[in-house]
């Protein structure tokens, strides 16, 4: 095991928490945002917008990872307008590898805050309103904090999910070591390069991570219940 | 000083079509509950948008659908007690007063503090709202309210979530507090009890749609419509024919009865309150009826006796309550032969 530990790359475990954290920040603010519009919308929109943005949930990631590819290669439209103008390119990249965590992540984050924002009573938002407040500090100072058990949970649902993204990741960034290999990612490669201890290694990490984040899940789920067990 | 609602709004299955004007003080609007009170309530706060109408407070305009003008809720200033009182859960006492006002840090602190005196919360600045009964809560909710300094207040059933043991007292001091406030207040209830004291002058909604406006005293003893005789506690109506100027014939009773006030052509029904009716011993008299008792129930300072007309087997039970000045059996097994319909006492209804 010592041997192992020393020879081992940790390029993808770093790889995996920047690409993990970076996806995580972003889903947040856009899936609050999402699911704050949709809050707004009427009930026809409300269910066309919803499925669209559920749609990477159920979808097979290999599906999400071929529309991507379709979407960011260089040789389509929106691909080379993103490499003339801002020289950024998804494809076989490390920010492949985070637009691919992300779309899968985003999900889990916007239903989950939707979710919350459900739970919130609307007499909060009417009486912020007759006292006088204007919508954006009803939504930060009231809104939020009540809604922040659901929004904390959606958040460590969709880093779980993100750090462990493979399907859409290999599609979009491919296999490059040091580049776009995350722990997900070594784990396959190395397992179909006969490597079974350092595959097993990442495999330990990864049930371990996932333990922690599932746990911390709990424990703020729990803070708020007033009896312990329901069921005893 | 004036208040002027007049919305129509279409609910599916429901139709609110409110009209009144009120100038200063207290206006009650008292009807059952899923009548259109809280309903009317949300529209003059500018939460719930009418279809059509005018509401205009003090000359200013809130709503207006034919010149389009639809002020948003915080432009309105109105203060809004909820019926949950809608604390903010995650805020702590002071944090839910100070949100509520607007200016500098040192400005605010100063009129949180204010407040808090004023409304004895010193104890309480630091506790959630979950920590704090249902009193301390209304108590929170209506500093919060007052802090904002509103041109109007509107109350939403400010006392149907608390016991009655605490209503009475808190229903002295919210009078005590709204005392220094001299714009309209608008009083929502279905307990013509909190109408009764809180409010000069009210309106009657049922089924979405307003009865009756006026001074709460007249229609207390005046209804008029058989609606806003009902919803003044009147137990006993009854569908009637005219006889003459000053006779009718109350159908669902059963019996003819002779009455003070004139008997127009538009009235249709005839009531009277359980407690005007009187105990009789013999059928000498005017507007006597023989009783057949079917039910008495008591409460700790009333008497119910459902009785009928004992010479009409189908007619409607009638409510005789008796307010009870011992509390001895012997008293309370004494039930009369005769009950007399005193012709003062009978509601003519339209």
């Amino acid at each position: 095991m010592a041997e192992l530990l020393k020879t081992i790359d940790w390029s993808p475990m770093y790889l995996s928490l920047k690409t993990g954290i970076l996806a995580t920040v972003l889903t947040f603010f856009l899936g609050i945002g999402a699911a704050s519009l949709i809050m707004r919308c009427n009930n026809t929109v409300k269910a066309i917008l919803d499925g669209i943005l559920t749609l990477p949930l159920v979808l097979p990631p290999t599906v999400a990872g071929f529309l991507l590819l379709l979407l960011f290669s260089l040789r389509r439209p929106f691909g080379s307008f993103l490499m003339d103008s801002m020289h950024l390119k998804m494809v076989q990249t490390w920010p492949g590898c985070v637009v691919a965590a992300f779309v899968i992540s985003f999900p889990l984050m916007y239903r989950n805050a939707r979710a919350a924002f459900e739970q919130v009573d609307p007499t909060m938002i009417y009486a912020g309103r007759t006292l006088g407040l204007t919508e954006r500090t009803i939504f930060w100072k009231i809104t939020v904090p009540i809604a922040a058990p659901g929004l904390a949970s959606g958040t460590i649902l969709s880093f779980a999910r993100a750090i462990g993204e493979y399907g859409a990741t290999t599609m979009l960034a491919g296999n490059i070591q040091g580049k776009t290999r995350t722990v997900s990612v070594a784990i396959a490669s190395e397992v179909s390069a006969g490597n079974w201890d350092i595959a097993g290694f990442w495999v330990l990490v990864i049930v371990v991570l996932s333990f922690v984040i599932v746990l911390s899940l709990n424990i703020i789920a729990g803070k708020n219940k007033l009896c312990g067990s329901r069921w005893s | 000083m004036s208040l002027l609602v007049k919305i129509q709004k279409q609910f599916s299955g429901f139709s609110l079509n409110v009209e009144f004007e009120t100038e200063g003080g207290c206006m009650g609007i008292l009807g059952a509950s899923g009548c259109g009170k809280s309903m009317t309530l949300k529209c003059v706060a500018g939460i719930l948008k009418p279809d059509k109408g005018r509401i205009v407070h003090n000359k200013k305009i809130l709503f207006d659908s034919d010149l389009g003008i639809n002020l948003p809720v915080r432009k309105r200033k109105v203060g809004y007690l909820f019926q949950n009182y809608a604390l903010f859960p995650t805020m702590t006492v002071e944090e839910n007063l100070k949100i509520a006002v607007f200016g500098k840090e040192k400005e605010k602190r100063t009129q949180v503090a204010e407040q808090i005196l004023r409304f004895q919360l010193e104890g309480l600045r630091h506790h959630f709202p979950s920590q704090l009964s249902g009193g301390q809560q209304q108590r929170v909710a209506l500093a919060r309210m007052l802090l904002t300094r509103p041109d109007m207040i509107l109350l939403d059933e400010p006392f149907s979530a608390l016991d009655g043991y605490l209503k009475d007292s808190l229903q002295i001091a919210m009078l005590e507090q709204l005392r220094e406030f001299s714009g309209e207040v608008l009083f929502v209830s279905h307990s013509r009890d909190e109408i009764f004291r809180f409010c000069d002058q009210m309106t009657v909604i049922s089924g979405g749609k307003t009865v009756k406006t006026g001074e709460t005293k007249e229609i207390f003893q005046n209804p008029q419509v058989a609606e806003a005789a009902k919803l003044t506690g009147c137990k006993n109506l009854s569908a009637m024919e005219r006889i003459s100027d000053y006779e009718l014939f109350a159908k669902d009773w059963n019996i003819k009865l002779k009455t003070e006030k004139k008997i127009q052509k538009a009235i249709g029904y005839v009531g009277i309150r359980g407690h005007h009716l009187l105990p009789w011993d013999s059928p000498d008299g005017e507007n006597i009826m023989r009783i057949q008792v079917s039910k008495t129930s008591d409460t700790p300072f009333h008497r119910q006796i459902l009785f009928q007309n004992a010479e009409a087997e189908s007619s409607k039970r009638i409510w005789w309550i008796q307010e009870k000045k011992s509390m001895k059996r012997t008293y309370l097994e004494y039930i009369p032969l005769y009950i007399k319909f005193p012709k003062e006492d009978i509601m003519l209804l339209s």
